[in-house]
């Protein structure tokens, strides 16, 4: 399937399931929606790097924090007392939580990315706790008391702002599941997939796995920011210890392993799957319970279904449990993603 | 900031002390990851938990917490083993460690801690003993007990595993283990079994280094989570693997924490390990085979 | 090879390594090797295990470092040349222990190289002809019946070839096959040895790393002896056999 049909199949999904939403008549759809949204965002980017290169991210909060962070710190500078306040529209401060993600990736890639993964995952867990600590003694963006950000009641068109919101982490789901299938489908692919069997015959073969990882780093952090940009206007108050939370990391790793890391479709499932317990237990059990769970599944399914979901199907319909679904031409007419 | 001798000495010493307790902290993840290659980031939730272990035998039976940590060194080193063949028969075997074998470990940290919240909440728990209250006052220098007897303990328990890795059969298998498999083969020892042993020793460490923080101070589940960036800091620092380098390279880091807290406030001193951390990755000896 | 020799060959010479050393350590792997590869030789490269081979081809291709002297590769200087670098200006090599993608099939194993170093180099193919290049390679060693399967369905003499063709996919200038023979079977070593032969003369440079004598003398050219780090010997394969040293390294 060409990439514009599969991203117009996408939009009209998109519109579906929004209709759909606004005819159930409560907002709170609105809100829980948008959570699960968000963690597609978060569980295809960190799958970019994670499944794909076979990196493991545990610092998705630090991205998804820069992201917020940046538009609170965007939010500060633009709304003054009431003499002045320009309103900076969503999908701007998400290109711009999107480029400080993106650099700030580059940046720790390049420093980090030379070494063995275990030390690259270990580094990436370092950059979440300093940048944390950075935040809390940053007094500008609230520091450890926190900042508030006013949402605005509504927005001409769709009504409730929570719904425009919703719509944007939409599209944005929508964007980063064609890029993730982009990816997939053309030589960056098959050069990531090198990376994560084997890097020493990949550079062998010619494969500059350097520049590739920075990409992939790259990319999987301005995601994550551009999914953070938002945030603050959903939840109002931004607070330090919850917005870099482990949990980020962990939902974003829990959802793609038990979907499946080989293909864009398995961080989307694990992320449905998971994100709808999540939000199920939230409601009826506790969030501490709603933890509990996502650490059992994980450890459950990195044991017993290493494949994931998509692998548990393929058994199923006994195909062979190859790991890589299986790899299709290079899209003649697909765009040459690395130089 | 007002610069005082007075201030620089104690932070140093302070520093020097609580480098003890984190050097024991350490020596778990020196075992695991230094010698065995085994990325357990989940390690200081079971320090966490044996933390807890001690807090409720000292607050049913008030027997001393490190007497208690020494009696679960049994249960835990179990619980290591254990943990270990799962990893080796689910990951090892696969070569599947570096994505899966990690998410598992990750899997643990929050398993661990999520129960202990579930079990006990999140209200800050502490233990009673003897040494927890008076500090010894040397000239000027202050030395509270509750960080000296955790410390001084703390690299005893070094020496030990020190001796162990060193003098005896199965320690000295252990660091063969990481070079060379197949003389080990040759030599009729099951590696497996070696490194189920050694991952044994590792997790039983935590139990004693367990006991030492919640002498040190109040736990409650979460605070592992500092302890993470911390402990593989340390141990890269220390040149993974080398005891002696991670009580070196864990004091190193307990006086620059205690430097920054003192003179620019505790709320940097998170910061400081990690950042250590990730300037010596970015400084260390780079390419794929190097180590 | 004395001097005079040296420079007549000098304008020749596709792959020249002047005075390479490696340490690990203490230990010293290789020290003070020296030699030259003529564009379209066949050279053979022996020595007991542990004598510095698979290093010494590490070292060339730049998945090691070697801290002492220098490599050249037709005519440019390899220092801080990353490995895939040396690929695409035409070294290639197989690994003495196969290292296949093992999430891939076979066809795109061989597909890679195609991708990333001939692609590199501006030959601007189509997914067409990538195709049926991936094909006549792997129809090359008499792989095409397994194209799709994975390299885990593969026999360790399979493995081996795929390795090969994998290195031939990168259309390298110079190919040095590590061991690429190691438990065949006397019919199999002449496909391999076949193979190669081809290979050079179509103007593939080939070094060839083994330890089967027969293989080794009858494919080269000329013979290249590394016992303990050290060169002990250089020249036709008949002189070097009958070298006292090389004797003594082998049989003493």
């Amino acid at each position: 399937m060409r990439t514009p049909t599969f991203l117009l199949i996408c939009l009209v999904i998109a519109a579906v399931v929004f209709t759909g939403s606004l005819a159930v008549g409560n907002d709170y759809v609105f809100f829980a929606g948008y959570v699960v949204l968000q963690y597609v965002v978060l569980s295809t980017a960190w799958n970019i790097l994670g499944g794909y290169c076979g990196y493991v991210n545990f610092g998705t909060a630090a991205f998804f924090a820069l992201g917020a962070y940046s538009t609170v710190a965007i939010y500060k500078l633009t709304t003054g007392d009431d003499s002045y306040s320009i309103s900076i529209p969503i999908p701007v401060l998400m290109l711009v939580g999107g480029a400080v993600s993106g650099v700030v990736g580059f940046g720790m890639g390049y420093l980090t990315l030379r070494l063995r993964g275990a030390f690259f995952s270990i580094a990436t867990l370092a950059l979440a706790v300093v940048l944390e600590t950075l935040v809390v003694n940053w007094d500008y963006v609230g520091g450890s008391r926190g900042a508030y950000v006013i949402r605005p009641e509504e927005i001409a068109l769709i009504g409730n702002y929570i719904r425009y919101l919703f719509l944007i982490m939409m599209l944005l789901a929508v964007a980063a599941i064609t890029v993730a299938r982009l990816i997939e489908h053309s030589r960056l692919g098959y050069g990531f997939a090198t990376i994560r069997d084997d890097e020493l015959a990949a550079e062998a073969c010619g494969v500059p796995t350097l520049r590739l990882k920075l990409i992939a780093t790259t990319i999987s952090g301005a995601l994550m920011g551009m999914a953070g940009a938002p945030f603050p206007y959903y939840i109002s108050y931004l607070q330090p210890d919850s917005t870099f939370a482990l949990d980020y990391a962990v939902n974003s790793i829990a959802m793609p392993l038990i979907g499946g890391t080989t293909s864009w479709v398995g961080p989307l499932i694990g992320t449905l799957l998971l994100g709808s317990l999540q939000q199920i237990a939230t409601v009826t059990i506790s969030s501490a319970v709603n933890l509990l769970l996502v650490g059992c599944l994980l450890v459950a399914f990195v044991i017993v279904a290493p494949n994931g979901i998509i692998g548990l199907v393929h058994t199923y319909l006994q195909r062979k449990p190859e790991e890589f679904v299986g790899r299709r031409r290079v899209d003649a007419d697909a765009p040459e993603a690395v130089p | 900031m007002i610069f005082s001798f007075d201030l620089l000495i104690n932070a140093v010493i302070s520093g020097i002390l609580i480098g003890g307790f984190y050097a024991a902290v350490t020596s778990g993840v020196s075992l695991a990851f230094g010698i065995l290659d085994i990325v357990n980031i989940a390690h200081p939730a079971f320090i966490i938990l044996g933390s807890y272990v001690a807090y409720i035998v000292n607050a049913t039976f008030g027997l001393d917490p490190i007497l208690t940590a020494i009696v679960a060194i049994p249960p835990f080193y179990v619980l290591g083993a254990g943990i270990y063949q799962v990893y080796y028969v689910s990951f090892e075997k696969r070569g599947q460690e570096s994505l899966r074998g990690l998410a598992f470990f990750f899997g643990l940290l929050f398993i661990t801690e999520v129960s202990l919240v579930l079990y006990f909440g999140v209200d800050y728990r502490y233990v009673d003993a003897a040494y927890i209250g008076p500090t010894w006052h040397l000239a000027d220098v202050d030395v509270p007990l509750r960080i000296l007897v955790p410390c001084i303990v703390s690299l005893l328990m070094i020496a030990v595993l020190q001796l162990i890795l060193t003098r005896t059969f199965i320690g000295r298998a252990i660091m063969a283990v990481a070079q060379d498999q197949l003389a080990l083969r040759l030599m009729a020892v099951d590696p497996v079994r070696i490194k189920r042993i050694a991952f044994g020793i590792s997790i039983a460490t935590a139990s004693l280094a367990g006991a030492f923080l919640i002498i040190i101070q109040p736990v409650e589940p979460s605070v592992g989570r500092e302890y993470i960036g911390r402990v593989f800091a340390i141990c890269v620092l220390g040149g993974m693997g080398s005891l002696p380098g991670t009580v070196i390279a864990a004091m190193l880091i307990g006086i620059v924490e205690s430097l920054t807290s003192t003179f620019y406030g505790p709320s940097w001193a998170p910061a400081v390990s990690f950042g250590f951390l990730l300037l010596t990755l970015a400084v260390r000896p780079a390419g794929l085979l190097g180590r | 090879m004395n001097g005079a020799m040296n420079s007549a060959m000098a304008n020749t010479d596709l792959l020249q390594v002047d005075n390479l050393g490696k340490r690990f350590g203490g230990f010293v792997a290789l020290e003070n090797i020296s030699l030259s590869v003529a564009a379209g030789e066949r050279l053979g490269l022996i020595g007991p295990n542990g004598s510095g081979k698979s290093t010494l081809v590490n070292c060339i291709c730049g998945t090691l470092r070697n801290e002492q002297g220098a490599v050249r590769f037709n005519g440019r200087q390899l220092d801080g040349l990353a490995s895939h670098q040396r690929t695409r200006l035409g070294l290639a090599r197989s690994f003495q222990l196969p290292r296949p993608f093992v999430s891939m099939s076979l066809i795109d194993n061989i597909r890679i190289p195609l991708l990333y170093t001939v692609a590199a180099r501006g030959t601007g193919r189509s997914a067409q002809d990538i195709d049926t290049r991936c094909a006549d390679l792997l129809h090359e060693v008499g792989l095409e019946e397994k194209a799709r399967h994975l390299p885990r369905d593969l026999t360790q003499v399979e493995m081996r070839k795929l390795e090969l063709a994998r290195a031939m996919a990168s259309e390298p200038k110079l190919l040095i096959a590590d061991e690429a023979m190691a438990g065949l079977t006397h019919s199999e070593i002449e496909e391999i040895l076949a193979l190669l032969v081809r290979l050079n003369e179509q103007g593939v440079t080939i070094v060839l790393i083994e330890h089967i004598m027969r293989a080794v003398m009858s494919f080269s050219r000329r013979l290249v002896v590394l016992v303990s780090g050290r060169k002990i010997a250089d020249g036709q394969p008949d002189d070097v056999m009958r070298d006292p040293e090389v004797e003594r390294a082998y049989l003493g």
